[in-house]
């Protein structure tokens, strides 16, 4: 068992976390603050090849590991969880589903430009009445000869404001339940495609948060992703490699938190000594240390089995419940560690609690992370 | 064009501390980086390679640990990568390490050789300037900007103390690169996943063009008398304002001192 990094991560870790400290966190308070993606940022990583980590070379990608895009994902969401998100929906919901289930006529025409992030990617499951219960999805797609009708509604989908490239799940047959949900890839600029109102979020503020609207949305023949009714398995395969890159971003977000209490309360002076001094704020952190470094174990483990082809489900599903639930704990003893200081916007930590309550409820809640390890071990 | 870049390892002196009773260095646990002037005149070849198009050599003299930097240097853009790593080497001064880098140097094909100013651990700001003289070539250092004219020669702007240089340059030659001139680009992605599946040419002194008895520690005629840390200067004070109030505030300072 070997828990080290390889010499490429170490490599690839030097300069993520460089780029994260360098041109990622100067830019946090300001994107939260104005609700701003951050176009800027997202092309000097497509420059650096991050938007096309594990895809393979032949499809324009940097031929990377899972661990590495995981790598990525926690170091930018260390500093700004908004950047962090941008980059998991685009490689895991967007491009990961393209390279597992695409044609390779499909592969060609989307990888190379999404690797290269000239084009950005988005997914769309959840639907108004189609959350946790996804299958049952209202957004229909029919058989019209030549090309595919899409008609319905997507919510929360993140990017969808700058993304080229859509996965939509649509009911190609209603009487079918979930074996009849297929899955579409559709570009920005179809015919009856439209992106509707920008969600006001709580945090990930600059992640463009919007609805996908379908009226009589021409779809071509050939955007059909995966085999015809396979696309809520398609779906549910997609998040499960989805939850590891966010358990990467909670995580991220955690360890952010923990790296600013340590170095508030080294700084901070009451009763005269150091805050840092005190043994309820050493046992404390103790614990939540504890707590990131087991996450980051979890989601470690988790993307060496999706690298090594191994199940994952399970471990990914636990990756995401547990660094989620870690994310909202370190980040709201974060504030409680910075008191006053920690309510104001003066101090990262206030962004970082509003930013890690979302990594408890997108890509499946916490109750559905229960439910598939609870189902993986019962089964 | 072809370029070769001298590169070292050093301690990221940043993170170092000091042992505040023996006075001394604490270099236990302090990661290593590529020197940040070397890194500068790495850039400025992969910013001639982009521009002009060039065939560009990382070569850097050190233990076998030094490999890593080779790797960074690959993750940027290096087309091929020299490690001078031989026990003869040990216990250089600039001028045996000069010697070494010049005798490797020759067995190249080259156009331009560009150095860092000056390592982060030692301060000299010798290394460059030798190993210009070992070779018998012009030497430019302190560079900010270089160029090339359309009749081959380079245009090089060099910073002194109080003002700037624009000097023109014929034919080959060293230069020394300031890393503030330079901000150097990140390793790309692609580059990473590459670095170790490039070859890192070891060489040893038989490899090079040189009289062994000017290497290593024979070759080093610098005794080190005493090392010592800088005296600490006072934190100073820091204000984060406008130009306007920036120069009332120091107006303001320099009355109350009576310097003006």
């Amino acid at each position: 068992m070997d828990f080290s990094y390889s010499k490429t991560e170490e490599l690839f870790l030097q300069m993520i976390r460089s780029f994260a400290e360098n041109e990622v966190k100067p830019l946090a308070a300001e994107v939260d603050e104005q609700e701003r993606f951050p176009e800027e940022t997202v092309k000097k990583m497509a420059e650096l090849g991050l938007m096309g980590i594990p895809v393979p070379k032949q499809y324009g990608g940097a031929g990377g590991t899972v661990q590495m895009y995981i790598m990525a994902v926690e170091e930018l969401s260390r500093v700004c969880a908004t950047t962090g998100v941008i980059l998991s929906a685009h490689t895991s919901l967007c491009v990961a589903p393209i390279l597992e289930n695409g044609t390779e006529e499909q592969k060609m025409r989307y990888l190379p430009k999404l690797a290269s992030g000239e084009w950005i990617g988005a997914f769309g499951l959840t639907e108004p009445n189609a959350g946790t219960d996804a299958a049952m999805q209202q957004t229909t797609a029919v058989d019209a000869g030549d090309k595919w009708i899409l008609n319905g509604s997507k919510i929360f989908i993140t990017n969808a404001a700058y993304a080229n490239v859509f996965i939509v799940m649509a009911m190609t047959d209603k009487s079918k339940g979930t074996k009849g949900i297929s899955a579409f890839i559709v570009e920005r600029g179809y015919k009856g495609f439209s992106i509707g109102k920008k969600e006001l979020k709580m945090g990930i503020r600059g992640s463009a948060t919007c609805e996908l609207i379908f009226e009589n949305c021409e779809v071509p023949k050939e955007n059909l992703l995966g085999e015809l009714g396979k696309g809520f398995s398609i779906a549910m395969k997609t998040l499960d490699g989805g939850r590891i890159g966010i358990a990467s971003q909670a995580l991220g977000i955690a360890q952010g938190a923990m790296d600013e209490t340590v170095k508030y309360t080294k700084e901070r002076k009451q009763f005269g000594k150091s805050i840092s001094s005190f043994q309820n704020t050493q046992f404390q952190m103790a614990d939540l240390k504890t707590k990131v470094e087991a996450a980051r174990l979890l989601v470690r483990s988790a993307a060496w089995k999706k690298d090594m082809k191994l199940p994952y489900s399970a471990d990914a599903a636990m990756a995401k419940l547990f660094a989620a639930e870690t994310a909202m704990e370190v980040t709201t003893k974060a504030v409680q560690f910075h008191g006053g200081y920690g309510y104001t916007r003066e101090y990262p930590v206030e962004r970082m609690m509003r930013d890690a309550k979302i990594t408890e409820i997108y890509e499946g809640t916490s109750e559905v992370q229960r439910m598939v390890i609870a189902g993986h071990l019962f089964k | 064009m072809n370029i070769i870049v001298c590169i070292k390892q050093v301690p990221d002196t940043t993170e170092i501390k000091i042992d505040p009773v023996k006075g001394t260095l604490i270099r236990d646990g302090v990661p290593s980086i590529m020197n940040p002037d070397d890194k500068g005149g790495l850039e400025l070849a992969l910013r001639m390679k982009d521009q002009y198009g060039a065939h560009v050599t990382v070569i850097t003299m050190g233990p076998a640990q030094a490999d890593v930097i080779l790797r960074e240097a690959f993750a940027m853009g290096v087309d091929r990568a020299i490690l001078l790593s031989d026990r003869k080497f040990a216990g250089a001064d600039t001028l045996a390490t000069s010697y070494a880098l010049a005798g490797a140097i020759k067995t190249l094909d080259y156009d331009l050789i560009i150095a860092g100013r000056q390592a982060i651990d030692g301060d000299t700001a010798q290394v460059g300037p030798e190993m210009a003289e070992h070779l018998g070539l012009p030497q430019v250092s302190y560079v900010i900007d270089a160029e090339k004219t359309a009749h081959g020669t380079l245009i090089v702007k060099k910073e002194n103390e109080d003002s700037t240089q624009i000097l023109e340059v014929e034919g080959k030659c060293v230069l020394t690169v300031l890393a503030s001139a330079f901000k150097a680009r990140y390793m790309n992605v692609a580059g990473i996943v590459e670095a170790y599946s490039k070859e890192v040419e070891v060489w040893g002194a038989d490899k090079i063009d040189v009289d062994e008895s000017k290497l290593g520690l024979k070759g080093s005629p610098t005794k080190v008398f005493k090392s010592f840390p800088k005296a600490m200067k006072a934190p100073g004070e820091i204000h984060e304002v406008s130009e306007e109030e920036a120069v009332e505030i120091i107006v303001r300072k320099l009355k109350e001192k009576h310097i003006i």
